[in-house]
C-alpha cells in the first residue's frame, strides 16, 4: 500500500505484535543477516549509505551520529531509544510500538550490535505505560527465541534490553535530560559538550536515537542502504512516519515516501483526504508544535510558487520568513474557524508548563509570554504587547542550555510574523474577538 | 514548571509496603546494573502510586529507605514529574488533554462539560471521593482527540455522550 511501505508494511496483519506472526512476515531476517554475515562496521556503513536522518525532529544523519561514538577500552557503551514522544502533534512512535513492538526490538538489536553495546534501554514516556507492557511482553518473547541475551543466534554477541518509563515531562525528550531521567534524577538537560557520544549514560559513551530511526535500521539492513536511499529526494531519503491531526478528514499515522507533495498528503485519497467537514485550510504546523506555523498560501506552495514537498529541505524553503520544518512529523492542520491567537497562547502555556526551570531566560520568558498571550486572547491586550512578545522571544532564543527555549520562542515569532493582522484585530476588537474568529488572512501582494 | 502544590506530610503515618509491592520493586531494581539502583526510582514511584493512589511524604521516605538514597532524592524526582500526585486524589483520576491539537477538535468545550458533569473545577475532587478532574499537556494521542487518560487506559475519540457513559461506568464499577 502506498502509505504503508517499509515500516508499516505489515501493520494490519492480525497478531503481528506477537513474535510468531512477525517472523512469518519476514521479521528478524535482518537480524539473522547481520549477526551471521556482517560485521558491526558493515551495519554502520549501510546506515550511512541509507542517508537516514534522525526521525525525532532534528534530522541529524544517524550514521554520522553513530560514528561519533567514543570506544575507549574496557568502558561499556550504551544505546538508548528515545520513546519519550511528547511533541504536541506527534503520535507516530506510540503507533509503531503498540502495533509493531518487534520491529523496534529488532532495530534495537541491530543498532546495538552495530555500536558494540551489550546493554540497551528504551526510555518510554510514563503515560504510555500500556505500551511499556506490550514491549516487555515482546522482549520476553525475543529472549525465549534467542534473539536477546547471551550469544545471540550463536554469534557470540550478547545483548540485554530493558524498557523503563518516564514520569511525565516533555523535556525528557531532549537527549541529555532523558539520560538524567534514566539515571533516576530530575530531567534537567546537561551542558554540552561533552556530548552523550563521549559522556552519556552513567558517564559512558552513549547513542540516543528516536524510535522511528531505530526501526528504520531493520529495512536498511535487510534491503541494503542503497535501496533505502533510492526512496526520496536529495538528502531526504527513505520513508517517514507522519502523524496527521487537527481539522483533517482522516487524521492518523501515515508512512510516506519523502518527496510526495504537501498537496497530495493533505488532499490525496491515500492520505488525509482534505480538511474536515469541507472547510478551508487556514494554517499548518508541519513538524510538531515547535516548528513555525505556515499560513494557508505557504502550505502547498513555497513563496516562490514552487510545489511544497514533504522533505526536510522543501518544508524549510524560505527559512523563517516563509518556511517551516519537517521536524518530528507532527502535522497539524487548522481550518478556517480556528483562532491563531488562542492556539499560540495554548502552545505558549504548554512550553511554560514544560520548562524545566534550569535557565532563567526560558523559565521566566515562557511564563511571561504565556501571560501576555493570555491577556491578548482574553480581550485585555495592548498594541505594544505584540512587540513585547517579539522582544521576549529574542531574549530566550539562543540563551538556554537546551533547545526548549527556542522551541517555545519560534512558534510565537512565526505566528506574529504571519498573522500580525489577526493579533492586531484581537487587540482592537476585544469583545468581537470573543464571539467570532478572524477567518483567513489575505495573501500579501508582492510588488 | 511541574508542581506548584506542596507535598503533604503527616509525621504519624506509618508505611509498611506489602510483599507484592516489594517484589515488584525488586524486579524493577534488578533491571539495572548493580550500584545503579537509583535508575529504578521513577518506575517505583509509579508502582507506589498504583498502590496508594498518591504519594505522601512517608511513602516517599520509605522508597528512599528501600533504594538506600536520601529522602530529598526521592522528593526532587516526585515533584519534577507531572504524573505523580502529591495530594490526595479521588478513586479515579481523569486526566484530559488540553494541548493545541486536542483544542482544535474541541477539548476546551469538552473540559467545560466535564466540570459541569462532575460539578467540580479542574484540579478538584468530587465530594464522594470518586473522581478527580485534571487537565494535562499533550498525551500523544493528537489524531484521536478529545481524549483522556485514567490510570493506564487512554479513552479516545470522545464525545459528550461517550464521556457521560464512561463516567457512569466508572461510578458503577463496570470499569476499574
Amino acid at each position: 500500500m502506498k502509505n504503508r511501505r517499509l515500516l508499516l508494511e505489515h501493520v494490519e496483519v492480525p497478531g503481528i505484535e506477537g513474535i510468531e506472526v512477525y517472523v512469518k512476515n519476514g521479521g528478524y531476517a535482518a537480524l539473522q543477516k547481520a549477526v551471521k554475515k556482517m560485521s558491526p562496521e558493515e551495519v554502520v556503513e549501510e546506515v550511512k549509505k541509507s542517508g537516514l536522518r534522525g526521525r525525532g525532529g532534528a534530522g541529524f544523519p544517524t550514521g554520522m551520529k553513530w560514528s561519533f561514538l567514543a570506544k575507549p577500552e574496557g568502558v561499556p557503551r550504551y544505546l538508548v531509544c528515545n520513546a519519550d514522544e511528547s511533541e504536541p502533534g506527534t503520535f507516530k512512535d506510540r503507533y509503531l510500538m503498540e502495533k509493531l513492538p518487534h520491529l523496534l526490538i529488532e532495530g534495537m538489536i541491530l543498532s546495538s550490535f552495530a555500536l558494540g553495546a551489550n546493554q540497551s534501554y528504551i526510555y518510554i514516556r510514563g503515560e504510555f505505560m500500556y505500551v511499556l507492557n506490550i514491549l516487555e511482553k515482546a522482549i520476553a518473547e525475543a529472549y525465549a527465541k534467542g534473539y536477546l541475551g547471551k550469544n545471540i543466534l550463536g554469534s557470540g554477541y550478547d545483548l540485554d534490553l530493558v524498557v523503563t518509563p518516564g514520569g511525565g515531562a516533555y523535556i525528557c525528550g531532549e537527549e541529555t535530560a532523558l539520560l538524567e531521567s534514566l539515571e533516576g534524577k530530575r530531567g534537567n538537560p546537561r551542558i554540552k559538550p561533552p556530548f552523550p557520544a563521549v559522556k552519556g549514560l552513567w558517564g559512558c559513551p552513549t547513542v540516543v536515537n528516536n524510535v522511528e530511526s531505530i526501526a528504520a535500521v531493520v529495512p536498511i539492513v535487510r534491503d541494503g542502504g542503497d535501496a533505502y536511499a533510492a526512496i526520496g529526494i536529495g538528502r531526504s531519503t527513505g520513508t517517514k512516519l507522519i502523524s496527521a491531526c487537527g481539522n483533517l478528514a482522516r487524521p492518523g499515522v501515515y508512512e510516506i515516501d519523502l518527496g510526495i507533495s504537501v498537496e497530495e498528503f493533505i488532499y490525496g485519497d491515500d492520505y488525509c483526504r482534505g480538511i474536515a467537514n469541507g472547510k478551508q485550510l487556514k494554517a499548518c504546523v508541519p513538524g510538531g508544535s515547535s516548528v513555525p506555523i505556515l499560513p494557508h498560501f505557504l502550505v502547498t506552495k513555497t513563496a516562490t510558487g514552487e510545489d511544497r514537498l514533504m522533505t526536510y529541505e522543501s518544508l524549510a524553503e524560505g527559512g523563517f520568513a516563509s518556511g517551516s520544518m519537517l521536524g518530528s512529523g507532527g502535522f497539524i492542520i487548522f481550518d478556517e474557524d480556528q483562532c491563531i491567537v488562542r492556539n499560540t497562547w495554548n502552545f505558549a502555556r504548554f512550553y511554560a508548563h514544560e520548562s524545566c526551570g534550569q535557565c532563567s531566560p526560558c523559565r521566566e520568558g515562557t511564563g511571561w509570554m504565556e501571560k501576555v498571550l493570555s491577556r491578548i486572547e482574553h480581550g485585555q491586550g495592548h498594541m505594544h504587547d505584540i512587540d513585547l512578545l517579539a522582544d521576549i522571544n529574542k531574549k530566550i532564543e539562543g540563551n538556554t542550555i537546551c533547545p526548549l527555549g527556542d522551541a517555545a520562542a519560534w512558534p510565537v515569532a512565526a505566528a506574529i510574523h504571519h498573522f500580525r493582522e489577526e493579533f492586531e484585530w484581537h487587540i482592537k476588537h476585544p469583545s468581537e474577538a470573543q464571539t467570532r474568529n478572524y477567518g483567513l488572512i489575505q495573501q500579501p501582494v508582492v510588488a | 514548571m511541574s508542581h506548584t502544590t506542596q507535598p503533604v506530610f503527616d509525621p504519624n503515618e506509618v508505611v509498611v509496603f506489602s510483599d507484592s509491592l516489594i517484589k515488584q520493586m525488586n524486579e524493577v531494581v534488578n533491571k539495572f546494573p548493580a550500584d545503579k539502583e537509583k535508575s529504578a526510582i521513577i518506575q517505583i514511584l509509579h508502582l507506589a502510586q498504583a498502590e496508594y493512589a498518591w504519594l505522601s511524604v512517608p511513602v516517599m521516605n520509605k522508597i528512599a529507605e528501600f533504594l538506600k538514597i536520601q529522602a530529598i532524592e526521592v522528593y526532587e524526582v516526585a515533584t519534577f514529574y507531572t504524573m505523580f500526585h502529591l495530594q490526595p486524589v479521588g478513586k479515579h483520576v481523569l486526566e484530559v488533554c488540553r494541548t493545541g491539537p486536542c483544542m482544535l477538535v474541541g477539548s476546551d468545550q469538552f473540559i467545560e462539560h466535564m466540570e459541569k458533569k462532575l460539578n467540580i473545577k479542574v484540579g478538584e475532587t468530587t465530594s464522594d471521593g470518586m473522581f478527580t478532574l485534571k487537565t494535562v499537556e499533550c498525551l500523544g494521542g493528537c489524531g484521536y482527540g478529545p481524549l483522556l487518560q485514567c490510570r493506564n487506559t487512554y479513552h479516545e475519540h470522545l464525545t459528550i455522550e461517550k464521556v457521560d457513559a464512561l463516567i457512569e461506568q466508572y461510578r458503577n464499577g463496570e470499569i476499574q
